[in-house]
């Protein structure tokens, strides 16, 4: 099974110093959460997506710890405010060694 | 001004903000969520104010309510906010997301979807800084629930 591409929107990949970027995310994930049975009455073992992380050259810009009321494919949007050109990466954990890694290049002008 | 937060029924409040000066968490659910407050600001009770939880006042589809928290702050080196904590009372599980943010987020403003299994109040609580919490919370009524098959 491949693992999925994310779905990355940035209002903006160049900007001015001090000016805030929207970022929009979402990946492919059935975020289950091991409540449900299948039909033969046997219960699916809870599969999710436990950690975001957006990291600007290191330094932590948003870590988001998930748990199973946060719905399938998740969907996170949040703000960032780069002090200078650099590359955001954005980083997918969760369970049964799922993981996904996305690189953004920023320029600060 | 909702001063008692209860499980059942439908607590629509449109736009109330909760206007006391500190939320007695006394009047949380007992189903743990004080437990996951106190344990997240280390005993500190939060204040209301600077914390907005836009959510549906009615989800069709509790499989996907979308929401958004912000924290009304500068999100400088000396002032920003750290931590933001969502709850959803009445989940099998209700601490939904955890989330931590840094002066480069520039802004405290973070959005996700969410699964309500009923209607329910979500609270958001957010550690600030200085080391201050404030806290807020809204009611979501929820016609088709989404937390089982």
């Amino acid at each position: 099974m491949s693992t999925p591409t994310p779905r990355i929107r940035l209002s903006a990949t160049s900007v001015a110093p001090g000016e805030v970027i929207d970022i929009r995310t979402m990946v492919s994930h059935p975020m289950e959460t091991g409540n449900r049975v299948d039909p033969d009455g046997r219960a699916i073992p809870r599969n999710i997506i436990q950690e975001f992380h957006a990291e600007f050259d290191g330094e932590t810009v948003l870590r988001a710890g998930l748990d199973t009321s946060v719905s399938a494919n998740p969907y996170l949007q949040f703000k960032f405010a780069p002090s200078h050109s650099g590359t955001l990466t954005l980083t997918w954990r969760g369970d049964d060694g799922f993981e996904v890694v996305a690189e953004e290049p920023i320029t600060v002008i | 001004m909702a001063r008692h937060l209860t499980r059942r029924g439908a607590l629509i409040t449109a736009g109330a903000a909760l206007t006391v000066a500190a939320i007695p968490t006394s009047g949380l659910a007992d189903n743990g969520v004080r437990a996951l407050v106190m344990e997240f600001t280390g005993g500190v009770e939060p204040q209301a104010g600077r914390v907005t939880l836009d959510l549906p006042e009615i989800a069709e589809n509790g499989n996907s309510v979308p929401l958004q928290v912000r924290v009304d702050s500068p999100m400088t080196a000396e002032d920003h906010v750290a931590r933001v904590l969502i709850l959803a009372e009445d989940n099998p599980r209700p601490l939904v997301a955890r989330f931590e943010l840094s002066p480069l987020s520039g802004q405290a403003d973070v959005s996700t979807r969410i699964r309500l299994g009923d209607s329910q109040t979500v609270t958001a609580v957010a550690a600030m800084s200085d080391g201050s919490y404030h806290m807020t919370a809204r009611s979501v009524v929820v016609t088709v629930g989404g937390c089982s098959g």
